[in-house]
């Protein structure tokens, strides 16, 4: 085990200190879910800069302007938040499917971003929503949609000496919602197979006025996809229209064969479940 | 590195302890602290034998590091008896044998109290999503479950 320093930042700017600083590899260290299992695995000395003590890093606002994230707060906290749900249903399900209660109770939206797997359940889900990601560092804040801060299996946008301090996601228009499903071989605690999230904005006829679909596990980052957002939009979310966006999701998808799916299945698989959430997240933006 | 002088309430007493960046909440339970209830299964978040509360979130306390208790209230499975008086979900483990090894039995007593603080009244699926994350590689989890809702039922009728 090879965390040999341990460091609690007290502001945002202390972090950016303590990381600009570092003689060693310094990782943020908030719910720990990733980080303390791969320091197990680790011979090499890292330190860690504990944020959980830095309010912004753990709170949540939802107003007019929508949602500001505070990226360290715990899963269990924000599927409880009722204000979330009402506003991001389909963000709150993904963050919910992570883990078991236990590691709900400490792993957070920010730390499965920067934990960057292929397969994590929030990152389709937000890149869904448009959420924009602000980092800090030595030269101040920066912004990044979603859909780039992840780069690379394990890898995303982030310098050495930055973090990760907020996500902001605009109120959604009127008629839009939200939806992600995931596929795992059983029905608790595994990671997905394929996965896919969902936003669609429907008008008083029905009709799809704007969507974002994007594909989770089945290519080295989540993937956008436009063509599948275009079959969707204006279309009434018929079967053909469904089955068009289910097409192109599974063209776009670059999976990997290994022991939770084949490239074939996981292909087909990801297709299903973009029509499933578009059903679902269609249904409830017109319930809004 | 020096040792860390790290001061929490564990099982509402204040308790102090020095250990090492890298040991984890449950290493210093178990190796600096002396209480063994807390059991070491996978080390890796997947198994829940080491479960403890965190300021009252349930946790791996193989997940934690010992720094990270700091102020921090922790509740084990030491804390879950009033002395010699079993709590009634450790009645009902004992009553329903929810157990043969006992390796899952702390981290699921814990679990079991987190459960129902949260929710008094679960349905059996809710309990069982609820627990998922203890694993019991011996009963096949039907006496856990039976001993999990008889609690629920016990502590409702007391309230």
């Amino acid at each position: 085990m090879a965390v040999v320093d341990y460091k609690v930042a007290g502001s945002i700017a202390e972090a950016v200190e303590f990381l600009n600083d570092a003689k060693i590899p310094t990782r943020i260290l908030a719910g720990g879910t990733d980080l303390i299992i791969q320091s197990k695995a680790q011979a090499n000395p890292i330190a860690v800069v504990d944020v959980k003590k830095i309010d912004s890093m753990m709170g949540a606002v939802v107003d007019d302007s929508g949602l500001t994230l505070g990226p360290s707060m715990s899963c269990a906290e924000f599927t409880h938040r009722e204000d979330i749900k009402d506003m991001f249903p389909g963000l709150v399900e993904s963050a919910y499917l992570i883990g078991s209660t236990q590691v709900q109770g400490r792993c957070s939206i920010g730390g499965n971003l920067c934990n960057s797997s292929p397969a994590a359940d929030t990152v389709p889900a937000l890149i869904a929503n448009r959420a924009q990601c602000v980092i800090s560092g030595p030269s101040g804040e920066r912004t990044v949609p979603a859909e780039v801060f992840v780069t690379g299996v394990g890898k995303n946008c982030m310098e050495a000496n930055e973090l990760l301090t907020a996500i902001k996601i605009a109120k959604p228009a009127a008629g839009t919602s939200d939806a992600y499903l995931r596929f795992i071989p059983r029905t608790e605690m595994d990671i997905a197979v394929a996965g896919a999230g969902v936003s669609v904005t429907v008008d008083s006829s029905g009709t799809c006025t704007a969507a974002r679909v994007v594909i989770g596990a089945v290519a080295v980052t989540a993937l956008l996809v436009p063509a599948a957002a275009d079959a969707l939009i204006g279309s009434t979310l018929d079967e053909a229209a469904m089955q068009a966006a289910a097409d192109a999701a599974s063209a776009a998808s670059k999976p990997i064969t290994d022991r939770r799916g084949t490239a074939e299945y996981r292909r087909h698989v990801v297709g299903v479940l973009v029509k499933r959430a578009a059903a679902i997240a269609a249904q409830r933006a017109k319930e809004k | 590195m020096a040792k860390m002088h790290v001061s929490s309430t564990i099982n509402g007493e204040v308790t102090e302890f020095l250990c090492e960046p890298q040991d984890t909440l449950l290493d210093v339970l178990r190796n600096q602290l002396n209480m063994t209830g807390t059991k070491e299964g996978c080390g890796s978040g997947d198994c829940g034998a080491c479960s403890v509360t965190v300021n009252g979130a349930l946790v791996c306390s193989c997940l934690v590091l010992g720094v990270e208790a700091q102020g921090a209230e922790v509740g084990t499975v030491e804390g879950v008896a009033d002395k010699d008086q079993l709590h009634v979900i450790q009645q009902k483990f004992l009553e329903h044998a929810a157990l043969q090894c006992g390796i899952c039995t702390p981290g699921l007593v814990v679990s079991t109290q987190a459960l129902l603080k949260e929710n008094p009244e679960p349905t059996e699926e809710e309990a069982r999503y609820y627990l998922a994350g203890n694993l019991c590689r011996c009963t096949g989890y039907d006496k856990i479950i039976r001993a999990v809702m008889d609690s629920a039922e016990t502590i409702r009728g007391a309230a």
